[in-house]
């Protein structure tokens, strides 16, 4: 894929510069570093990683998100007006969002397919419907309460407050939200009229 | 408001575990069955991490990075841009495991406390792997027209990761 690419790209872009610059030893140096900081960094990682799954294995054995996807259902209104409210695609594609939501990416990605699919047997033919390009837009926009894997680095590195960037990560990730949800459905009425 | 940024993690942590016990869920049973998915996570992500670590430090070292971000850095003055957090900015809608090698690379480099060490966190956090998640999805169920998708997902990208910039100078100020 297009990362064989950038991967290879980047390996010998730097040895090129390296070698006109006089750097190959710095390079050298720097490759190695790289691949132990990535041994230490996995493992630094590996406890908060293994407390937030192990967390959210409760929640979803617990049944929370149901709670949570009855608040969020009057927004899927909005933003998918023509589909029925008790339709399957609509209850994976709420499910969805609380997945994302959480950060479960292990149990949003499912049913964010299972979504897909359902979207798909209301349609003919390979064109991806209004309800599609939305619910891929929310998807690839994803809301998250916690950062995990951003506070987890944070903490690895040595933050005097690891947490201080969830309010700013709200922030953002809900203006770009907004604009690409916005931007999908003034795309959805410029192609109607 | 920093003081709901400390709060959400302990709340979180009270909702789980206290709804869990009244929907009588073994909770610390269920804990272990959860934490192990995070270890078999975590050394998944490994063996990509050393390649992309190993190239973004090469890239650094080499004094390309620093190249590239003189390179644009007319441009990117204009809006206020970091030069920085062009690699991320670059990375982010490609990889997930790249970016998080290059968020590594900054904070580790910069400090996470910093400026540019606070945006590279918010931009992580704020985005997502469009690219990937525009072919897993569209591809799932066998789109070939996608119409207006890409676009959308796209524009919501690059708002994620201008907008990760000015809230940071904003919030942080």
């Amino acid at each position: 894929m297009m990362l064989n690419y950038i991967w290879g790209a980047l390996m010998l872009v730097s040895l090129v510069v390296a070698a006109f610059t006089g750097r190959l030893e710095a390079v050298t140096t720097g490759a190695m570093n790289g691949a132990s900081d990535a041994v230490t960094l996995s493992i630094s990682l590996l406890g908060i990683m293994c407390l937030w799954t192990g967390l959210m294995k409760i929640a979803s054995s617990s049944g929370i998100i149901n709670i949570f996807a009855r608040v969020l259902r009057p927004l899927t209104k909005i933003l998918f007006p023509r589909l029925p409210q008790n339709s399957p695609a609509m209850d994976c594609i709420v499910m969805n969002m609380v997945a994302n939501l959480f950060g479960m990416s292990n149990a949003a990605t499912p049913l964010g397919l299972k979504a897909m699919k359902e979207l798909s047997r209301l349609e003919r033919g390979n064109i991806a419907s209004d309800n599609m390009c939305m619910f891929v837009v929310i998807n690839s926009a994803s809301l998250q309460l916690i950062p995990s894997t951003v506070i987890a680095i944070r903490q690895s590195i040595g933050s005097s407050n690891p947490f201080e960037i969830i309010m700013p990560v709200w922030i953002a990730s809900l203006i770009a939200l907004i604009v690409g949800v916005s931007a999908a459905k003034l795309f959805a009425l410029g192609g109607r009229v | 408001m920093n003081n709901i940024s400390i709060l959400v993690i302990p709340l979180m942590f009270a909702m789980i575990i206290g709804y869990g016990l009244l929907q009588r869920v073994a909770v610390f049973d269920c804990f272990i069955e959860g934490a192990k998915e995070g270890i078999e996570t975590t050394i998944r992500i490994l063996p990509a991490l050393v390649g992309l670590l190993t190239a973004i430090a090469m890239f650094r070292a080499s004094g390309a990075l620093d190249m590239l971000g003189n390179l644009l850095s007319p441009l990117l003055s204009i809006i206020q841009f970091p030069k920085e957090l062009v690699p991320l900015a670059l990375m982010r809608p490609i990889s997930g495991s790249g970016a998080l090698a290059i968020v590594t690379d900054i904070t580790k480099t910069h400090g996470a406390d910093t400026f540019i060490g606070r945006i590279a966190s918010v931009m992580m956090g704020s985005t997502e792997t469009t690219f990937y998640t525009l072919a897993v999805y569209l591809g799932s169920v066998g789109i070939k027209n996608p119409r207006y998708t890409v676009k959308a997902a796209l524009l919501a990208d690059l708002t994620g990761i201008l907008a990760s910039v000015y809230v940071v100078k904003w919030f942080f100020s």
